[in-house]
């Protein structure tokens, strides 16, 4: 790895001012896909700042009927929460089952979103629950938010903070995880809220989707048997050493009508 | 950088350059060689220590985000070879180590497991070692070791 200069700021002004205009700079959270990425010098910033020393950035809490969570909340404490387990389920189980413990010790919600790792299960759970995605500088749609393969809406120098989840009726995520690294080979979320459900696949396609041909049929009836006549369009799905994108394809629904089932028993 | 931190509960240190591991400033600076390196990619967890009361892999972690903090490493589980933690007995009388490599990165998952669910169940363990590979003993006696030394480190509390 090569070496910087490391800033540990106490102020998200000063972490603002340190990474404003220095494109050699880049935030550091958990540091589980940044300090891999570093070794094998794929990033080679010239200025690292830790944002672990930011007061309130990992706070969990209710705002009125949305869950925030702060962007430096670590994987074991979305899914040790008693607020989370209580008020999304889902989501805290979705925590529980990233990587082994020892990752979930350190990665962060906001550093796996920021990242958008195609298979990274966070991002799933945001677009299906369609959370909104506070920066330091404005409030953005998940819809908005996850732009391609490793690439998202954020500007450089631009930080999240937290993400706001509107809670659903029902919701629930499931992954086929590699074998080897837990990452998702096909992860789908699925989320009823009174007026829409929303389904988030990741691991299959170039970066998290929703699938609307899933949506619409659960949209009409919320029951897996809806989704027997579906299938998914593998064109433009992933092929790789671990699954090609024809099985991808059968595993998303696989992966949907076990979440919907999932999601029904739990509601 | 100057950095301190607590290392097996005593005070320390060092001068380091920001992009050290962790994991090479116990092995190399303090000589610590108990915590093994594996693979440096976070995939063995041979290098597992505990930062803080957590395990985590110290090959992932720079040493300056320890500055302040505790440290907990296999050397710092038990004073001697005659006063072993009840979790270092188990793995040797359950023949739950071979070459012994992967375990000080066990050891100390292991433990960190018994601190958050001091009676686990077999699927449990085997879900807590995901990030811990040995590529000798098959799982099975480590699986019985742990069952072992959770009963002890209960009993002994
Ligand atoms: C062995 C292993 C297995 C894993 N398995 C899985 C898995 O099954 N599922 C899964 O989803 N992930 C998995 N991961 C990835 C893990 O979840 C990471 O923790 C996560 O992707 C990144 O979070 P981090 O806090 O470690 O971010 P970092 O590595 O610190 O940062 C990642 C990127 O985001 C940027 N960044 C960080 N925080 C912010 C912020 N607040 N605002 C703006 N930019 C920011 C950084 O500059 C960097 O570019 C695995 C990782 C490892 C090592
Ligand atoms: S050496 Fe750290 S995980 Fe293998
Ligand atoms: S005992 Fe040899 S790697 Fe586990």
């Amino acid at each position: 790895m090569r070496s910087f200069n490391y800033h540990k700021p106490d102020t998200l002004d000063a972490a603002l001012a340190l990474l404003s205009g220095n494109d050699e700079a880049l935030p550091i959270a958990g540091g589980m896909t940044l300090l891999p990425t570093m070794k094998q010098r794929l990033a080679a910033p010239e200025d690292l700042v830790d944002l672990s020393g930011l007061p309130g950035l990992a706070d969990v809490a209710m705002e009125g009927d949305i869950l925030v969570i702060g962007a430096m909340t670590r994987h074991a404490d979305v899914a040790a929460s008693p607020l989370v387990k209580e008020k999304l389920p889902a989501l805290a189980n979705l925590a529980s089952r990233i990587g082994d413990q020892q990752v979930r010790h350190r990665g962060t919600i906001g550093g796996s979103i920021s990242n958008n790792d195609p298979a990274a299960d966070y991002p799933a759970a945001v677009l299906a629950l369609n959370a909104e995605i506070v920066t330091s500088k404005r409030t953005i749609a998940a819809d908005d938010f996850f732009v391609a393969m490793f690439e998202t809406a954020l500007e450089p120098g631009e930080l999240v903070t937290a993400i706001r989840f509107p809670l659903p009726e029902v919701a629930a995520y499931m992954k086929f995880a590699n074998p080897a690294s837990r990452y998702a080979l096909a992860g789908v979320f699925v989320a009823k809220t009174t007026s829409a459900v929303r389904v988030a696949v990741t691991g299959a396609g170039p970066s998290v989707f929703r699938a609307s041909d899933i949506e619409a049929a659960l949209a009409e009836s919320f029951d897996a048997t809806a989704l027997e006549r579906i299938s998914i369009d593998a064109s433009e799905l992933m092929s790789d050493i671990h699954a090609d994108n024809e099985y991808r394809a059968n595993l998303v629904m696989v992966m949907a009508r076990r979440a919907v089932a999932l999601a029904q028993q739990s509601g | 950088m100057q950095i301190s931190f607590s290392l097996n509960d005593e005070p320390v240190t060092v001068d380091v350059d920001p992009s050290t591991l962790l994991s090479d400033l116990i092995r190399e600076q303090l000589s610590l060689t108990g915590t093994h390196v594996g693979c440096d990619t976070s995939q063995c967890g041979a290098c597992v220590v505990h930062v803080n009361g957590d395990s985590v892999k110290s090959c992932t972690m720079l040493a300056v985000s320890a500055d302040g903090g505790e440290v907990r490493t296999v050397e710092g589980l038990s004073k001697s070879d005659a006063d072993l933690h009840p979790m270092q007995i188990a793995f040797r009388e359950n023949h739950g180590l071979q070459c012994g490599f992967c375990t000080p990165g066990m050891l100390m998952s292991a433990i960190d497991l018994v601190k958050n669910n001091p009676d686990p169940n077999e699927a449990e363990i085997r879900e807590w070692l995901e990030g811990n590979i040995c590529r000798c003993t098959g799982y099975q006696n480590i699986v019985k070791s742990i069952i072992a030394g959770a009963a002890a480190m209960r009993a002994a509390s």
